[in-house]
């Protein structure tokens, strides 16, 4: 099945500052490409970091290497040149499908990190009930996935990350899959813990509002080979609430980020 | 409401009974149109129904001899199986965790399947003998394939998705056997179990026919019957070993759901 290493990870503050980061960044890409061995150039140079309270939104049409940056990131794909600096502790790492294993409860999905980590089985049961809690499914712990609907399976998803309190989370298109409504309504849920957990957040996604009103910064990436085109500062404070949705601010915002999507 | 739900229950049994019910009075009554249209002194070849039930299950000494001959197979087919298990399993989950073992030694089991079971049978007698050890052989190697390929299967068709969470959270080799790819396996792995049962005494019969030693089981009895012309009772032990596939293949699909059926749905 290949290689299952965790590779490439530099750990960061050891006097090396050429990632370009500042003493407290989760995680930093300096000039990072991947070119496959079949010769698909997938992420070309790509530079940002990641600091404490960043909610990070990188966008760009389907195909342009989104998740191959994220799983650099993560370690599981050895990059081609290039650094990736990420700070100690554990990554949070949500992805598109919710990988929930279909043999084990809600419960016992949300235990699985603590179990691998090897936490004592009290400690493992107290974080995944409090962090299934917190994702609002209090209730369904002995439901298996099969029995729960998409969000619902992303919550749980959520909160099986949750239970390692990361500093810093990964999402790779996680509402992808979902339809409008329970998009919105999780997009809210999630700024609602991301403002609890306090975490730094990387999040992939190919929907424009989405990236908006979840983001402190979005990052607009172009098709392959994935360069960053531009990058955005969003100005709205938190907590933020749908109605921004219809600010004129928010508009003006969104267009621009789709006008640097459209001329690319 | 329980009242309705209950009636169309009914209903709905009503129709999935229905139609086999009444093949089988059809198949009944072709049996007695062609018994009674024989000759008196052909009839021999095809008594009818309740001749047969007359000689082969009224009669308890006819009874019990199937009867004793049935437990005597089920012994042979389960010792077969439970070895077949263990050494199927075993061997699937070695070539689970080393490719060289399984591009070594997967090509064979193939051939064991290939193979016809009869060209095997008198040279496993003429080694081991031809009392239990032998028919237990034959088992094992009729019924052994299916469990090496559904464990395989299983083991291997883990998602990536949930090979790579295992692998960010630094799971070991033993880890992500044990809590991914066992638990993914189990659905393909009993569906193995069953198709396996059911060859097993397919196994201990035909073992029967060629290893005549030992208390006779289902397949000596049959060969038995058919040398003597004693045809109602070739029908009893006919009935029995039949049955004795459907107890056993239904029996593991039982065990399956009993075990899977919370979180996979089951065939």
């Amino acid at each position: 099945m290949g290689d299952r290493q965790i590779s490439n990870i530099q750990p960061l503050n050891n006097g090396d500052t050429r990632g370009g980061g500042s003493s407290s960044t989760l995680i930093s890409f300096a000039n990072v490409s991947k070119t496959f061995p079949d010769g698909t150039h997938a992420v070309d140079n790509v530079s940002f970091t990641v600091e404490p309270g960043q909610f990070v939104t990188v966008v760009g049409p389907s195909g342009c290497g989104k998740s191959t940056l994220l799983r650099m990131g993560s370690g599981l794909l050895p990059v081609s040149s290039g650094e990736v600096n990420r700070a100690d502790g554990t990554l949070g790492y949500v992805f598109q499908d919710a990988t929930l294993l279909p043999w084990r409860t809600v419960q016992k999905n949300v235990e699985l990190f603590c179990e691998l980590r090897s936490f004592d089985r009290s400690e493992r049961r107290q974080r995944a009930r409090d962090a299934i809690d917190l994702v609002g499914l209090g209730g369904f712990h002995r439901h298996y996935p099969a029995a729960l609907s998409g969000g619902m399976k992303m919550r749980v998803s959520l909160a099986r990350s949750l239970t390692l309190d990361p500093p810093l989370f990964f999402f790779d298109e996680p509402f992808g899959a979902l339809d409008e409504i329970t998009r919105e309504y999780l997009n809210l849920e999630l700024l609602r813990i991301f403002a609890h957990a306090g975490f730094g957040a990387v999040f992939i996604t190919h929907n424009l509002y989405e990236a908006v009103f979840l983001s402190t910064d979005v990052l607009v990436m172009s098709s392959r080979p994935g360069r960053i085109l531009r990058s955005f500062k969003v100005p709205f404070h938190y907590p933020r609430h749908l109605d921004l949705r219809f600010d004129p601010a928010f508009a003006e915002l969104t267009g621009e980020v789709s006008e640097v999507l459209r001329d690319e | 409401m329980t009242a309705r739900h209950a009636s169309s229950r009914l209903r709905s049994s009503t129709y999935r009974l229905g139609p086999p019910v009444v093949v089988f009075l059809a198949v009944l009554g072709v049996w007695y149109a062609i018994s009674l249209s024989l000759d008196p002194d052909r009839q021999f070849l095809l008594p009818t129904p309740n001749e047969v039930i007359d000689v082969g299950f009224v009669n308890q000494d006819n009874l019990f001899q199937v009867l004793e001959g049935l437990l005597w197979t089920l012994a042979v087919s389960m010792t077969g199986l439970v070895i077949a298990i263990v050494l199927g399993m075993t061997s699937a989950i070695m070539m689970s965790q080393a490719k060289w073992v399984e591009t070594s030694f997967y090509p064979y089991a193939v051939i064991i399947q290939t193979v016809p079971i009869l060209a095997i049978v008198p040279l496993v007698g003429l080694w081991l003998g031809f009392g239990f050890t032998s028919r237990v052989v034959v088992c094992v190697i009729i019924s052994i394939f299916p469990i090496i390929t559904n464990t395989l299967f299983g083991l291997q068709s883990v998602p990536a998705s949930f090979h790579d969470l295992f692998t960010l959270h630094r799971a070991g080799r033993m880890t992500r056997l044990l809590k991914l790819q066992f638990p993914n396996a189990l659905p393909a792995i009993f569906a193995g179990f069953r198709i396996s049962a059911g060859l097993s005494v397919i196994g201990a019969i035909v073992g029967e026919f060629f290893f005549r030693k030992g208390i006779p089981g289902l397949g000596r009895l049959l060969d038995l019957y058919r040398a003597r012309l004693l045809t109602e009772q070739l029908f009893t032990a006919l009935v029995f070993s039949s049955l004795l596939g459907i107890l056993v293949f239904w029996g593991f699909g039982f065990l399956g759901r009993l075990v899977v059926g919370k979180w996979h749905e089951t065939t």
